[in-house]
């Protein structure tokens, strides 16, 4: 299963390095990832592999929304079928 | 990889506008737990509904948490308890309502509905038993949710059922006035009732309905409302199908969730339900869509058309969305339960007249009214017919779910707190209908030729 992580909030050092490591500790792949910053606002879209993932899927959903947190930014991690379904026909 | 702008169209949808699914919904046949001893039935019913929905509370918590997508409750229709076999009497009834309570708390539920009859072409002993039991019903259970049929576009209007649901409403009000007479915001009347309901309080699973199923009633007003409001100015063909792309997408996601819950709770799914389902949260408001349309306020002229255009687009973009559509599906416009509505009632924008005008072409139907609590019984009455007789004749669902306050009065309100609301009373006429309701009887099916 793929999961698609996006990350909202103010530029700020460091963001991919703290979510990109998260995913790495808990054993996910990173696939793909984009990224844009629009004035200071700062956007990026991740999709990683969660087969081999040392937690359940949920545990890693609340650590990275966590990190979020802690950092002042809105991280999430859903299951790509939400967006497949909802954007495709 | 997925497109960027969808990613984040779906983030925001979440996030800001108030996206979600707001309910799974298991039926449960309840034929089985049929027999003679009381005690032994409720024993059944509360094994089969804690058995059969186990599950249903974790499973929806986890699809919650890996899709990302808030389910904002779970819960439990059952088969009519009228329809469950045996002789019993009123105070039996009460027994099986405090059991449907108690497994609702075992689950972690916050409804279950089902505790009602279907009278609309007359009653069997065990349906007039079980609506006189409503009452009390209703006042010794918090849980429970009721509803009763008493009219049909096949079969006309049960006007002996319409007077005795008066009745029941009162006295309903009347044994949970210390509480703002709560009992009438969990107790129905419906004509023409859809059987596969998810949304309470009308839920119930019909009686053609498989052994379980797994329902789902998406929502989402907030992201239609800002749909239209990004449009601009464009013109009502344009409205309509924004409108209908939004509701796709809304209807795709519930979709999913549905055919998750029921691979994962191995119960077949049943229906997704395309309802347009309002909250108190701000955001959350089909009123506000309407205003967002051009209407100043919700009620003012123009209201009826617009909410006519909302409802049939959000049916058309969800039907292709869903590989199996039911219940209630369309814009629901409870007035307690939705920010906009209440203040189109407070500014006096909206009175129950506009509002049983925009029934006609809508889902449901007079919904989460509060009216004043020395409100006649006739009167209620009267306000049942006028709105059953607008289902009847346009073969479609209406209801009445009318809260007559306790001790209260036009001016004052009653706060029900969490997705139930707060409602100001609404101002009824001063007229009475009670030699009309008094006549008894029944009101014949209407033709179904010669529309006009």
């Amino acid at each position: 299963m793929k999961a698609v992580v996006t990350v909202v909030g103010h530029d700020a050092k460091g963001i991919i390095a703290k979510v990109s490591s998260k995913c790495a500790e808990r054993g996910g792949n990173i696939v793909e990832i984009s990224q844009s910053v629009l004035k200071e606002y700062f956007a990026m879209i991740m999709v990683i592999e969660v087969n081999d993932i040392t937690v359940p899927f949920a545990t890693l959903v609340e650590e990275l929304a966590e990190l979020g947190r802690e950092n002042g930014l809105d991280i999430r991690a859903m299951h790509e079928d939400i967006f497949n379904s909802m954007h495709r026909i | 990889m997925i497109n960027t702008k969808d990613i984040l169209e779906t983030i925001n949808m979440i996030k800001d506008e108030n996206l979600d699914v707001r309910t799974i919904t298991m039926g449960i046949s309840l034929y089985d737990c049929a027999g003679d001893d009381i005690n032994v039935v409720c024993d059944r019913i509360y094994d089969k509904i804690t058995t059969s929905a186990e599950n249903l509370v974790s499973v929806g918590c986890d699809i919650e948490k890996e899709y990302g997508i808030p389910i904002i409750n779970k819960r439990v229709s059952v088969t009519p308890i009228s329809m469950v076999g045996g002789r019993y009497t009123p105070d039996d009834y009460v027994k099986i309502a405090k059991t449907l309570d108690r497994a609702a708390h075992t689950l972690g539920i916050n409804f279950i509905g089902g505790y009602g009859a279907l009278v609309q072409k007359g009653f069997t002993n065990n349906a007039r038993n079980l609506i006189m039991s409503i009452p009390e019903a209703l006042s010794v259970t918090e849980r429970v949710c009721s509803s009763v049929n008493v009219a049909s576009s096949k079969a006309g209007i049960n006007m002996d059922a319409v007077a005795l649901m008066g009745k029941i409403i009162k006295e309903t009000a009347y044994l949970t006035r210390d509480n703002q007479s709560i009992g009438c915001a969990k107790l129905v009347v419906f004509a023409n009732v859809p059987e596969d309901n998810p949304f309470m309080a009308g839920a119930f699973h019909g009686v053609g309905e498989a052994e379980k199923v797994v329902s789902v009633g998406v929502s989402g007003p907030g992201v239609v409302s800002s749909a239209i409001k990004r449009a601009g100015q464009c013109d009502f063909t344009e409205l309509a199908e924004i409108i209908k792309k939004t509701a796709f997408k809304i209807t795709r996601m519930g979709q999913l969730v549905a055919n998750e819950a029921s691979r994962r709770l191995d119960v077949p799914f049943g229906i997704v339900d395309l309802s347009l389902a309002p909250t108190p949260a701000v955001g959350d408001s089909v009123a506000h869509i309407l205003e967002n349309m051009g209407i100043e306020r919700c009620g003012g002229h123009g209201t009826t058309a617009a909410l006519a255009l909302l409802n049939d687009a959000v049916k058309k973009g969800g039907v292709m969305a869903s590989s199996r559509v039911g219940g209630l599906s369309g814009a629901f416009i409870p007035v307690s339960e939705d920010a906009g509505m209440i203040d189109a009632v407070e500014c006096g924008a909206l009175s129950l007249e506009k509002l049983e005008a925009m029934t006609a072409v809508c889902s449901v139907g007079l919904d989460m009214i509060a009216i004043p609590g020395d409100t006649s019984e006739a009167v209620i009455c009267g306000i049942i017919a006028d709105e059953i007789s607008i289902g009847v004749a346009n073969t479609k669902t209406t209801a009445v779910r009318v809260i007559p306050a306790y001790g209260k009065g036009v001016g004052d309100s009653v706060e029900f707190g969490g997705l139930l609301g707060y409602a100001p009373i609404m101002k009824l006429s001063n007229y009475t209908c009670e030699d009309f309701i008094a006549r008894g009887g029944h009101i014949p099916a209407p033709i179904h030729s010669l529309k006009n």
